[in-house]
């Protein structure tokens, strides 16, 4: 095997893991340890900016991988880790589809995201243009995540999940995004954490408890 | 192949038989330090092997010429495993006679013959034994293989002398595909040798037991032998695991220097391995037996990622 | 033993020391093989002339069939490596006679049906006994016209001579289904398998309508010259799948499999999962490889997905019987699943241009329809045996057999650890190639295809493993444990002939299964015959296996073989002579409660219950538990086939409205009658204006 430097064997290995951890949190029950195992990503991420940065030389990315600890791994997790205290929700409830049966839908999406990814990879020149393929299948999961939860709270991780997915394909891809684009992005994230809060407490006033279903009793017919 | 060469694989094959007891024994010793217990020294399973070979054999009176055969041929199948598996060097004339694939297939054969003997005797526990262990069987081998393929999309082979010389030939490289498959091999491991958490090797519930209930019937000399075929077993899964993903210091020639280097690293990576496992043992807790599939499909899951990064990585 | 070729005058097998065997000097091995397909029908024929007599049907036709099958194998065999033959015959249509055909292909099948069939019949010749439903005579008519007829279709060379002798395998092994024809679970089985038979025999039809491609000519020369184009030749494809699918039992064409092989007698069950099917997997081979001339490689995702569900249905299906010949026929839809996997593999491998890994797996899946001819004729040879000693089928009635009928039982395992896939026997060997195979997928230079294909190996690993679940709960039921009804002390032991046919079949596993080498080479004729090239040639002594010489994956089943042995004869020597071997007999374990019973044993749903617990969603279950307050608690549990009662039921219940609904033409009065004639001339006097 061809000896890659030693910054890139990392993110190849980072790579691995994030999509190691979309799965674990497609597999997750427990709500603190998925809120957790984001915390966790946003720290991976974070890592993996600063060596790209190291790589690169661009200071903006620094400047990235400061922004992606202070709200990825510090600001949010703390923030929805006080919404779990407060609303008291602890456990998901059964999937939609049982766990083995998501585990085979989720390979089928990532086989799709790799196949998808390759022409991508070829047309860009990052030296970590192979990540690409993660990315989008990071993206994927993360929205099976959100299509397979019952409460709220896990969907919300399923979001954040995605964009971290978006954020690690735009460094694979093009060394990260403009620094305004970044820095809108992450405004609009803090934003929609904030009013989601506000109303996941509106939903467990209405309907006593944070399951999606009950949502389902607001259609016409009813 | 000339005698020299015939002479170290018995030498291995004697290394093996005489070093898996001890193996377990270090785990069981591994175990109580970290809860705090006394263990029985390290060559106790020598003597629980030794003591069942002088009893005298109590055989169920419906049992048939199967159930008496079957301890042999499974012991048999081990030691076949075990002079096939390059555990201390890789250019012995048996080494040839198998590839990965065919390995498995022969601890498959060993798991056939005792689940058909735990069935011979025709009580409730055998059968419900014979029953559990090919599930976990049946489960464990898709995900072994996908490790196989794994490992043999980066050596070219499927072979595990080749495999074990071209991987320790290259400088070292975070691979996170072998990762993932050195994560889902110990997961097939703890899966087969009946380990925490999918089984206790030291259970005396029958209604817990899986790999235990094979072996209720057997006695003395078949007991011995059972156990001895036990251990081997698990001898066995730890040198292809330490051949795959921890190939350093097999000896790739004849030269003694490098036979003895070669045994006295696999006795150090066998001590930590040892420790590893009972250290895994120690912070689980054993699943139901409706878990067991779960833990496997895991195993199967790690397995296929790592294929997955592998080619799309490249690495 | 080393074989030569045939020159144009006569054919010599020789032995390794030069001396001369056999010599026989006829023109050449095609109507060698035409003289035995005739000789097999006048064997059958003159089963008519004592029709009643056992001993006259049993005691000399069989076995002189039997010999015919043996010789056919031999001629096979030898005439591998010569180039195809011709042979037009006289009969036939005015403008197409029957064309003959014997190349590589058609000689490697005609291997299995002669080496396999030998078995089948010596024990068929100790198997039929009076009373069955039909005299023996005509069994012996049917049995062997069905012989004939399988032979004729893999030398036919045109698509009539085919297409009859497809029909006449398909007619004379209905009557062998339907033998003891006053039962009517056997009737209705007999018809849903001449049903299903005849949708493929129009399949197969249609298909070679297509790959004519506008010659109207049929012979299979025409065919092979014919330009088709990509639509057309596409749709020829498919066609011939379904076609050959429908015979092979490939899901969801299957449902007659498992009802259809329980209802025939052992022997007929034997021939139909050993040979039969096979002949549907020739067919394909031929249509893919041969007629079509270069497949496209999509072509190929077809059977390997079709075949892959089918594996594992098959097997889980199996895993969940309590018959143990249905769980037998269900495990034949695996292994042809299995087949049609492979067969897709490398029609793919054929598509993208890699024809080494293509002659691999061509290999490798005729390799392992040898095999399982061998495997699965010996086990329903078992189950027949069994069915005669206790008269039972039902596995919760048997157990315990191995101490009443030694023979069969030790034969049986043989067949039993084969089919598991368990070296060093042949089972393994054909999934050995099949995997190594599947290692050549990541270089399919298609990018979802090159990641789908080792998720594919790994289901092929699970059915595998699955089967050796099923083959442990078959093996253990029907012959270990204790004997779940008294009256199975009653029961004995094969008889002579039986015993010789059983060992015959079980000696063809083992040979298959050591001498691997040996047998690749042979098949590695046909893949040289059929374009694709043989293995690459490695200088490795006899007993190793290396079919790609620079991967370097060996396999010595031999070497297993003696290394266990070695350490089983000197562990029992070495435990002799440093201690003792003494025997105390006593009860078994019961956890000291006492009062151990056979009904404590596991039943067969039982040990399948992991499986249906696993893989639900696939049954349709109905089950039925017993409640506390029963006076009488019952418990039922009935497994359905899914396929039959989305697809199959509704199709049935549509036909039968649409039939009623045309049944109004039939009024029953002349008057009507004489106005449908009187409108139907008017209407063509009409047209003619």
């Amino acid at each position: 095997m061809n000896a890659l430097p030693w910054d890139l064997q990392l993110q190849n290995t980072l790579a691995a893991l994030l999509l190691l951890l979309s799965f674990a949190m497609l597999s997750q029950r427990r709500i603190v340890a998925l809120v957790d195992l984001l915390a966790l990503q946003g720290a991976l991420l974070c890592i993996a900016t600063l060596l790209l940065a190291w790589r690169t030389g661009s200071h903006h990315l620094y400047l990235s991988a400061a922004l992606t600890l202070g709200l990825k791994v510090i600001f949010l997790p703390w923030l929805l880790h006080r919404l779990i205290r407060r609303l008291g929700v602890y456990w998901d409830t059964e999937p939609l589809l049982n766990i083995a049966g998501t585990m085979l839908v989720g390979v089928l999406v990532v086989i799709f995201a790799f196949g998808l990814a390759q022409p991508i990879s070829a047309l860009a020149s990052t030296a970590t243009r192979n990540s690409i393929g993660i990315a989008v299948a990071v993206i994927l999961i993360a929205f099976l995540t959100m299509i397979t939860r019952r409460k709220a709270m896990s969907q919300v991780v399923g979001f954040l999940s995605m964009e971290n997915g978006l954020f690690f394909g735009a460094m694979s891809a093009t060394y990260g995004m403009p620094m305004i684009v970044e820095l809108g992005v992450a405004l609009d994230v803090l934003v929609a954490m904030l009013v989601l809060g506000v109303f996941f407490f509106q939903i467990r006033e209405q309907f006593d408890s944070l399951d999606l279903k009950h949502l389902e009793s607001l259609k016409e017919d009813q | 192949m000339n005698v020299i060469d015939w002479i170290v694989q018995l030498m291995g094959i004697a290394l093996a038989l005489a070093a898996a007891p001890v193996f377990i024994g270090w785990v069981n010793q591994c175990r109580a330090w970290l809860q705090n217990k006394s263990a029985p020294s390290i060559l106790q399973p020598y003597r629980a092997i030794r003591k069942l070979f002088h009893k005298d054999a109590v055989i169920a009176e419906n049992a048939s010429r199967l159930f008496r055969l079957a301890p042999y041929i499974v012991f048999g199948a081990m030691v076949t495993a075990a002079a096939v598996i390059p555990s201390i060097a890789t250019r012995l004339p048996m080494t040839q006679a198998a590839d990965a694939i065919a390995l498995v297939g022969l601890l498959a054969t060993a798991r056939v013959f005792s689940s058909l003997a735990a069935m011979d005797v025709g009580t409730a526990f055998g059968t419900m034994g014979a029953r559990r262990e090919m599930m976990i069987g049946f489960l464990a081998e898709p995900a072994l293989l996908v490790v196989i393929f794994v490992v043999s999309l980066t050596c070219a082979t499927t072979a595990l002398p080749m495999i074990a010389e071209r991987l320790s030939a290259q400088n070292f490289s975070l691979n996170p595909s072998l990762a993932f498959t050195a994560v889902a091999f110990t997961m097939v491991l703890l899966a087969e040798n009946a380990r925490i958490p999918v089984d206790n090797p030291a259970t005396h519930l029958e209604l817990t037991m899986i790999h235990e209930a094979m072996l209720l019937e057997y006695s003395a000399r078949h007991l011995a032998l059972m156990e001895w075929a036990a251990a081997l077993k698990l001898f066995n899964y730890a040198c292809i695991g330490l051949a795959v993903f921890i190939p350093w210091g097999i000896a790739t020639s004849h030269a003694p220097l490098s036979l003895a280097v070669s045994v006295m690293l696999l006795g150090v990576k066998l001590l930590v391995l040892g420790a590893g496992l009972a250290l895994i043992e120690t912070l689980s807790a054993k699943l139901r037996v409706f878990r067991a599939p779960e833990f496997l499909a895991t195993a199967f899951l790690f397995a296929v990622l790592g294929l997955l990064v592998r080619l799309l990585l490249g690495a | 033993m080393a074989v030569h070729g045939s020159t144009t005058q006569s054919t010599t097998i020789r032995d390794f020391g030069g001396r001369c065997l056999v010599s026989y000097g006829f023109d050449s091995p095609l109507t060698l093989c035409l003289l035995l397909l005739t000789a097999w029908c006048v064997v059958g024929l003159a089963g008519l002339v004592r029709p009643l007599s056992i001993a006259f049907v049993g005691r000399t036709l069989f076995p002189l069939g039997a010999l015919c099958g043996a010789a056919l194998a031999v001629v096979a065999l030898t005439s591998l490596r010569n180039p195809a033959e011709h042979l037009i015959l006289p009969i036939g249509l005015p403008d197409l006679p029957v064309h003959l055909r014997l190349d590589a292909l058609s000689g490697a099948f005609l291997f299995l049906l002669g080496a396999a069939s030998t078995g089948i019949s010596i024990f068929a010749a100790g198997y039929f006994r009076q009373g069955e439903g039909t005299a023996p005579g005509l069994l012996c008519l049917q049995y062997h016209l069905f012989l004939a007829s399988m032979g004729f279709v893999l030398l036919a060379d045109d698509a009539y001579a085919f297409m009859l002798a497809w029909e006449t395998m398909a007619l004379s092994s209905y009557f062998l289904v339907t033998t003891q024809h006053r039962i009517p679970e056997i009737r209705q089985a007999g018809f849903l398998y001449l049903l299903i038979a005849h949708l493929g025999a129009i399949a197969i039809l249609l298909s070679f309508g297509v790959l004519q491609g506008g010659s109207w000519h049929f012979t299979f020369d025409a065919m092979r010259t014919a330009h088709l184009s990509s639509p057309w030749a596409t749709v020829a494809f498919c066609l011939a799948l379904t076609g050959f699918g429908a015979k092979a039992g490939l899901v969801p064409l299957h449902v007659w499999l498992p009802e259809a092989h329980p209802a025939a007698p052992s022997p007929v069950s034997a021939l139909m999962s050993g040979v039969m099917l096979k002949t549907a997997l020739y067919g394909m081979i031929r249509v893919s490889f041969d007629l079509l001339g270069q497949p496209i490689w999509w072509w190929g995702l077809l059977p390997l997905s079709l075949g892959l569900f089918s594996a594992l249905y098959g097997v889980v299906f199996a895993a969940a019987q309590t018959d143990m010949k249905r769980l037998l026929a269900y495990s034949s839809i695996e292994n042809i699943g299995i087949l049609f996997t492979g067969l897709g593999l490398a029609i793919v491998f054929t598509g993208v241009d890699m024809p080494a890994a293509a002659a691999l797996t061509l290999i490798a899946v005729m390799y392992h329809a040898m095999n399982h001819a061998f495997m699965k004729s010996l086990l329903f040879l078992g189950t027949g045996a069994v069915l005669h000693a206790t008269g039972e089928r039902n596995l919760g009635h048997l157990g315990g057999l191995i101490h009443r009928m030694p023979w069969v039982a030790w034969l049986t395992l043989i067949g039993v650890l084969a089919i598991a896939g368990l070296p060093p026997l042949n089972g393994f060997v054909s999934e050995w190639l099949l995997l190594q195979s599947f290692l050549f997928a990541y270089k399919v230079p298609h990018p979802f295809i090159n990641m789908l294909l080792p998720l594919g190996a790994a289901l092929l690993a699970l059915a595998a493993a699955l089967a050796g679940y099923v083959m442990v709960k078959f093996f253990g039921i029907i012959f270990l444990g204790q004997p779940r009804e008294p009256a199975l002390q009653q029961a004995h032991d094969a008889g002579f002939v039986e015993r010789l046919g059983l060992a015959w079949l079980a000696l063809g596993c083992m040979l298959l299964g050591f001498l691997p080498t040996n047998v690749i080479s042979l098949f590695s004729v046909v893949t040289q015959q059929l374009k694709l090239g043989g293995l690459p040639a490695s200088d490795a002594p006899w007993w190793l296996l290396v079919p790609i010489p620079e991967r370097q994956s060996s396999y010595a089943p031999l070497v297993f073989f003696a290394v266990i042995m070695v350490v089983v004869v000197l562990a029992i020597y070495g435990v002799r002579l440093f201690y003792h071997q003494r025997i105390r007999i006593g009860p078994a374990w019961d956890c000291g409660f006492g009062g151990l019973n056979s009904r404590m044993q596991d039943t067969a749903e039982g040990f399948g219950q992991p499986i249906r617990h696993l893989f639900q969603p696939l049954f349709a279950i109905v089950r039925q538990l017993p409640s506390p307050i029963d006076s009488k608690p019952k418990y039922r549990l009935q497994i359905g086939d899914r396929f039959w009662l989305t697809l199959y039921q509704p199709l049935g219940a549509l036909i039968r409205r649409v039939a009623d609904k045309v049944a109004w033409l039939q009024q029953g009065r002349i008057a009507t009658y004489l106005l449908y004639s009187f409108v139907t001339l008017v209407v063509l006097l009409a047209l003619m204006l």
